[in-house]
């Protein structure tokens, strides 16, 4: 938990969940677990305020409770996630995805379940088929039993899962989330136990849900916004309490990082490799851990099988393309054998390696200019250069050469290595050597990208606090245009109010809802970048 | 140690490993030492790249932004339920405790006061108590605004002084413009 992920992450709870549960979580992240009266005191927060942020961390699967440091009768010690809160930035990701892949329904209950943390399936379509007879035209209301098959689409997919069962501890309190029936008496496990351990995690609850959405009136607004909470106890049970869902984040970065590695050959190679390497990772969906250094052997006779039927190819020339894949430089296939045709795999740790490194190169072009990217290159190909030999393999004169090198030193994208010639390391009979190391140069840059989100939120924050008093007045403004409206008044009424902005208030606005939406997409974008970062460091971890 | 030998007595520039190994010649020009932080926001030789903007990019902003104002509309979102103001605005004045549901109601007492004809001196104390009593309310009913709420009747022009000193009399006997024959004293 690095200082700039735990600014990030303040942020990040401040503007979701108010500026209580950030204090508590950024107290939690930077003093590891602690109890609840250690949290109370020392953020000067009276306790039913810290009670409810915990729930709310909980909730949101941020923070796990577990018992405490001097064993089962000790108070019970919080300890906050870190990786959970930052994933708070992909949330846009993952609902758009799930519109690519399943709809306006699908894309619907991941927003619903995102924004509430844990929900129970009947109540996610409940809530979805309201939303989608909202948006309908009249006298049209949604099935449950469509956003029914969606919902299990989701859940066959591994895109939601069942949120983990909390172990029983012993003679303590009875825990937020109930456990499911499955479990027995106290199980002393010290780890907290994971969504994958359970085994009916991706098991759907035998419930029939029958009937359609209700639309909204506007009557019912106001009952409606009085919060989740209170609606939930006024549903009738449906025989799946006890049975909440979560997003899946590990499935969907898989899926990302389908992509990524599917564009990645599209871009380098053409459109048909990109679709040869689209279906092996189609067909070892299933069969590859999440943590795998490569997909399992695929055989050319299942591939040519599994090609889509629009994409016929012949099968020499299927065999041509991989090939061609097997000897790129990229090594994004790899050929394991020669029965069935030629086995081959995915090399999955060698793709994200990769598309890490040309980001960094990237990175390097971008701010320092083209030449100093060639030395960049040139020293992660070359692992360790002198000084005479990166000018003469980079072909840059000298001088200009030493000022790049000393820049890239500076900023610590390039190391300097001794190796001494003698025991006593004398400085004019040792050498010196730069080199680049690809790991520590990845999370340099993702504490950069970090600190960079940050900032950006920041700035966007001081943007509309800066200009508050206009968004206030413009926000006024358009309430009383809509209520005019309703109440059906003449066009001279509503031009005299429109009016009351003068027109460089108008252009002011207009500035900053640019700039607000830059900073936005900007956020967005760079979480891309983190996110390919983040993936390559922990597919290094796990060795 | 012979480094530490050669080192005294030498002109600048001397370090622990040799400089030509590195590359700078002797007596180079080297850039200047840097003897104060660098600024702020420096100026860039190479300018960033432009965001990708297309169909995709602007829905997921859309879903951003609708997902962070829903959010502040959920329960999950915690606010600071009563603001500590209660014991910070003291006046020399004492504060009576009155019940809670008197805000605008405070005015009328005062203007009607007023009309009963008091000393100016008393009629600030009770405006002032008055008005901070009126606020202070105000402010608890208003907990849903998670803004900052700043004490408007201290603090508007920042200056140190407690604006109600500053009223020009308006409240005190403001009828008869009428008759404007008669000088206003």
């Amino acid at each position: 938990m690095t200082a700039q992920e735990v600014r990030l992450c303040g942020l990040l709870l401040q503007e979701h969940f108010g500026e209580v549960v950030e204090r508590i979580g950024t107290h939690l992240l930077r003093g590891g677990a602690q109890n609840l009266r250690t949290i109370a005191n020392e953020t000067n927060t009276p306790l039913d305020l810290v009670k409810k942020s915990l729930c709310v961390l909980v909730q949101h699967g941020a923070c796990e409770f577990g018992s405490g440091r001097r064993g089962p009768g000790s108070p019970v010690e919080y300890r906050a996630n870190c990786e959970r809160v930052l994933r708070v930035l992909r949330y846009p990701r993952y609902i758009y995805t799930a519109k690519t892949l399943y709809g306006d329904t699908g894309e619907l209950i991941v927003e619903e379940v995102l924004q509430r943390g844990h929900m129970t399936m009947s109540n996610t379509v409940k809530t979805v088929a309201d939303r989608l007879t909202h948006n309908m035209e009249e006298g049209r209301s949604m099935e449950y039993s469509e956003v029914v098959s969606a919902f299990s689409k989701l859940v066959e997919t591994h895109f939601l899962q069942r949120c983990p069962p909390v172990a029983e501890m012993g003679t303590a309190a009875s825990s937020t989330t109930p456990a499911t029936p499955s479990t027995p008496a106290a199980p002393a496990s010290t780890a907290p136990p994971t969504a994958e351990s359970n085994p009916d995690c991706y098991k759907l609850p035998h419930v029939t849900l029958i009937g359609r959405g209700k639309r909204r009136r506007s009557s019912d607004d106001s009952e409606e916004q009085r919060g989740g909470k209170k609606a939930k106890m006024e549903v009738e049970s449906c025989g799946d309490e006890g049975i909440y869902w979560q997003v899946n984040f590990e499935r969907f970065h898989q899926h990302f990082r389908d992509q990524a590695v599917i564009s990645a050959v599209a871009s380098k190679l053409d459109q048909t490799s990109s679709e040869i390497v689209r279906t092996m990772l189609r067909m070892s969906e299933v069969t590859t851990t999440q943590t795998a250094a490569y997909t399992q052997p695929l055989s050319a006779n299942e591939i040519f099988r599994s090609l889509p039927p629009n994409y016929s190819i012949s099968r020499p020339i299927l065999d041509q393309y991989l090939s061609l894949l097997v000897d790129d430089p990229m090594e994004f296939v790899g050929k394991s054998g020669d029965s069935g045709g030629g086995m081959y795999v995915v090399n999955l740790q060698r793709a994200l390696a990769n598309l890490a490194r040309a980001t960094l190169e990237s990175v390097v072009q971008e701010r320092f200019g083209s030449r100093s990217a060639r030395i960049f290159r040139l020293l992660l190909r070359k692992r360790h250069l002198e000084q005479k030999q990166v000018e003469d393999f980079a072909m840059i004169p000298a001088k200009e050469a030493k000022d790049m090198l000393y820049t890239l030193l500076s900023e610590n994208l390039v190391q300097l290595q001794e190796i001494p010639k003698t025991p006593d390391h004398a400085p004019s009979r040792t050498f010196y050597l730069y080199t680049v190391n690809q790991l520590p140069t990845a999370r340099l840059l993702l504490q950069h990208c970090y600190k960079t989100v940050a900032n950006l939120i920041e700035r966007r924050l001081f943007e509309t606090k800066e200009n508050k008093r206009l968004l206030e007045k413009s926000q006024r403004i358009e309430a009383i245009l809509a209520s005019l409206q309703a109440s059906g008044a003449e066009p001279e009424q509503l031009t005299e109010v429109e009016e009351m902005i003068t027109a460089p208030e108008r252009q002011q606005l207009e500035a900053l809802r640019h700039h607000i939406n830059k900073l936005d997409s900007t956020e967005n974008q760079v979480d891309e970048t983190v996110f390919l970062l983040e993936s390559y460091i922990f597919s290094t971890k796990t060795k | 140690m012979a480094g530490l030998g050669r080192g005294r007595g030498r002109g600048k520039g001397y370090m622990s490993f040799s400089i030509e190994a590195v590359g700078i010649g002797k007596g180079e020009n080297l850039p200047p030492s840097i003897l104060q932080p660098t600024p702020l926001f420096p100026p860039m030789e190479h300018k960033p790249v432009p965001l990708v903007m297309g169909e995709e990019a602007e829905y997921m902003l859309a879903l951003k932004q609708e997902f962070r104002g829903n959010m502040k509309t959920l329960p999950f979102y915690v606010r600071q339920a009563v603001s500590k103001k209660d014991t910070s605005l003291s006046v020399d004045t004492p504060v009576d405790p009155k019940p809670s549901k008197k805000t605008r109601v405070d005015k009328e007492e005062i203007i009607h006061k007023l009309e009963v004809g008091i000393t100016l001196e008393k009629k600030e104390e009770e405006v002032t108590s008055d008005e901070e009593e009126g606020e202070k309310k105000k402010q608890e009913e208003e907990q849903q605004d998670g803004e900052e709420e700043y004490d408007e009747e201290e603090f508007e022009e920042e200056t140190d002084y407690i604006m109600s000193y500053f009223d020009n009399g308006e409240e005190f006997g403001g009828d008869s413009d009428d008759n404007m024959d008669e000088a206003i004293y």
